[in-house]
């Protein structure tokens, strides 16, 4: 797994492409750092695992309580939780998989100041280890969907498709602010607050659509996730998907992945001496 | 055959001023920085003047090093504290890059930075071994096939199964080094490892490596232990203030390290203020050690004879002059005092102004940590002077000619006398001598 042949080291300012190879040739590190993550999370929890299940469930409830009665459209054929239900779940897997990312490089300092690796796993390995959760969650919306009998329409082949673009921008987001807060530790403080203002600029999470939104927050669509979960949930409960909205998510979410990761190779040359 | 490991130029700079204000770059600061750029750019174009902000400071930890190592050579990096040596092996193992110069690494490269590096605290023995090893370059298969081999070097069997943070300090460092001593890499760099840990488990540790180092593998490595030093490698390179000072056979680079040490950062000078018992009649200004080269010195071989060379300014004459120096133990056991009167000898009468003095002590003295005290007593007893731990200095086991060093890896004691040993059993006579008698010759 390390390096065979003949490594040349020297400096090497500027941008880099994102190493896929180097990534490839470490990834059972990729695979153990995911692991010790998924084990770590849960060490000396009484309910262990099921916490993945237990967050979105407190979540839907809390917002079939609250916002059942604004947000939720009566004549909606779709029953209000497991509407919710739809948008909390990528959601959770999108701001648990960014917030953890964030925090990875400089949670892990004493492997970057000691050892050598591809730095992109560090992040990746804290998204993947979300990834698991998020697989867990989405048993828990299979029974929900059996619970209000509502079968899923052959749209759910589109699933895997939409969880890729979900994943390029989780991975994205996260690597951005996995370098800019090694250098500049004020993205701590800014990760929090930043996430709880993106989940309400993301109404597809608890707004159905038939409430309609004013006209002047249309711009709240530009958005990227809003079109991902909005086109995530009619794959699952069936319905036409929104193309237009599909593919400016889906390009969207490429560029940040391609800006997210060429930033943290830019940067993370200096990690190790600035971390 | 082509080098292992080829240093061409290399540099690495630091800027202090930004370490050692310990702050983190805020995202204001880099603001302001890039607003205010351009005037700063308009300001020199007409000032001329070009400094960059005076909090930081540039330092170069290297300087234009360059060394190769050949396949299969044991290769010991010394130097004082802050001489570059980690900067030096963090830029071997692509943690950090250079800032100019390059390496060539043929071959796969492991390293050992530290001990347990990415041990987690809440996951078990066994599981921190399958992260430990993935995380030094191994994979699954590699970790399975040796899992055994390393919890027996670790001697953790009854624990693998807790969590990590329970295990004591030493049960932590024996999994650590288990794991990395079962690394298999062509190119090992080893920081400093045998650091730690009591002294049965060094020596287990100096065994492994050696055995690793009759395997074919080059090994860099990187220790302020001499005699580890000295008994694992075959050459070595000597780093001074990030340049190369010395590059030859280990026994040179350590003779040379020794020496060099003494010059810079022994000074020896006792202050004013230093805590002084006595009249002040006289008062002790300096202090040196020095070997049989006569340079100052604060490591010695053992078996090495110890001259105690001091300067003493006396304000008045004082005509029944005591001179003492006396060796302690840092614990502050008395070892051994000479007085210039032993013996019967008459007191020294002593003219105002600096008196030097030079004192050879025959006595030889086991590897630890001693130190100096001086004093100066008239007849009657009264103290003129006294200052006590005036110098640090260590006794290492390792001696001038290797094969005299000693072997055990605890002294019991301080002096090892000169003894004669006599052995009377029926039919045979056996006798040897033993001690400074021997060890000099």
């Amino acid at each position: 797994m390390a390096l065979q042949g003949i490594r040349i080291l020297e400096a090497r300012p500027g941008w880099h492409f994102i190493g896929f190879k180097d990534i490839w040739r470490y990834r059972e590190l990729l695979y153990f750092l995911t692991w010790r993550d998924i084990k770590v999370r849960y060490k000396q929890t009484v309910l262990g695992a099921a916490w993945a299940i237990l967050q979105p469930i407190a979540t839907v409830l809390a917002f079939s309580l609250f916002f059942g009665r604004v947000a939720a459209n009566p004549h909606a054929a779709v029953p209000y939780p497991l509407f919710v239900l739809c948008g909390i779940l990528p959601w959770t897997f999108f701001a648990g998989a960014v917030s953890s990312a964030s925090q990875s490089v400089i949670g892990n300092q004493g492997l970057v100041t000691k050892i050598y690796f591809p730095r992109l796993i560090i992040p990746m390995g804290a998204i993947a280890a979300c990834l698991v959760d998020f697989a867990i969650a989405l048993a828990l919306l299979l029974a929900t969907m059996v619970y209000y009998s509502v079968a899923p329409a052959a749209t759910i082949l589109f699933v895997p498709v939409l969880l890729v673009a979900l994943l390029a921008l989780a991975i994205g987001v996260g690597t951005l602010l996995a370098a800019l807060t090694v250098e500049y530790r004020d993205f701590r403080y800014v990760i929090a607050f930043m996430l709880q203002i993106w989940m309400f600029a993301t109404p597809a999470i608890y707004l159905q659509a038939e409430v309609g939104l004013d006209p002047r927050w249309r711009t709240i669509l530009v958005n990227p996730l809003n079109g991902l979960i909005e086109n995530f949930r009619l794959a699952v409960l069936g319905g036409s998907l929104d193309t237009s909205t599909l593919a400016a998510s889906s390009i969207s979410s490429a560029l940040l992945f391609v800006v997210g990761c060429l930033y943290f190779r830019r940067v993370e040359r200096k990690f190790a001496d600035v971390i | 055959m082509a080098s292992a490991i080829r240093v061409e130029h290399i540099s690495k700079l630091y800027r202090i001023g930004a370490l050692q204000t310990q702050e983190y770059q805020t995202l204001r600061d880099t603001l302001a920085r890039t607003a205010l750029a351009p005037v700063r750019r308009i300001a020199q174009l007409f000032g001329g003047s070009t400094s960059a902000s005076p909090s930081t400071e540039d330092h170069w930890a290297l300087e234009d090093v360059s060394f190769e190592v050949q396949p299969g050579e044991v290769v010991g990096i010394v130097g004082r504290n802050g001489a570059g040596k980690s900067t030096l092996l963090k830029i071997l193992t692509g943690i950090t890059e250079p800032t100019s110069g390059r390496v060539h690494l043929r071959g796969r490269v492991g390293s050992l930075l530290e001990v347990g590096t990415g041990f987690h605290p809440e996951l078990t023995g066994r599981e921190n071994i399958f992260l430990n090893g993935a995380i030094l370059g191994m994979t699954r298969d590699e970790i399975r096939r040796k899992f055994d081999e390393i919890v027996a070097f670790a001697e953790i069997d009854r624990f693998l199964d807790t969590p990590v943070k329970r295990y004591s300090s030493g049960m932590h460092i024996r999994l650590g080094f288990a794991v990395a001593a079962h690394l298999n890499p062509e190119i090992l760099l080893v920081d400093e490892v045998l650091a730690v840990g009591d002294a049965a488990f060094q020596k287990k540790c100096l065994g492994k490596m050696d055995e690793v180092s009759h395997t074919g593998r080059t090994i860099l490595f990187v220790s302020h232990n001499m005699a580890a030093v000295k008994s694992l490698c075959t050459r070595g390179v000597l780093l001074d203030a990030g340049h190369v000072a010395c590059e030859g056979s280990i026994d040179e680079v350590v003779d040379k390290y020794l020496l060099a040490g003494s010059d810079m950062s022994v000074t020896g000078c006792i202050p004013d203020d230093a805590p002084r018992v006595g009249t002040g009649t006289a008062r002790f200004r300096s202090v040196k050690l020095t070997g049989d080269a006569g340079k100052a010195l604060t490591e010695l071989y053992f078996g090495q004879r110890l001259r105690v060379t001091f300067v003493c300014e006396i304000f008045n004459d004082i005509p029944d002059a005591h001179l003492e120096v006396s060796v302690s133990a840092l614990d502050g056991t008395h070892v051994v005092c000479s007085m210039s009167s032993d013996g019967g000898q008459a007191p020294l009468p002593l003219k105002a102004g600096l008196e030097t003095v030079t004192v050879d002590l025959d006595v030889e003295l086991l590897p630890r940590q001693y130190s100096i005290d001086l004093a100066v007593h008239h007849e009657d007893g009264r103290t003129i002077d006294l200052v006590q731990r005036t110098l640090d200095f260590t006794v290492m086991k390792v001696a001038q000619n290797s094969a005299n060093s000693f072997r055990w890896t605890r002294a019991r004691g301080y002096i090892t006398p000169p003894a004669e040993w006599h052995l009377h059993q029926s039919g045979r006579r056996l006798s040897h001598q033993t001690g400074q008698l021997c060890a000099r010759s």
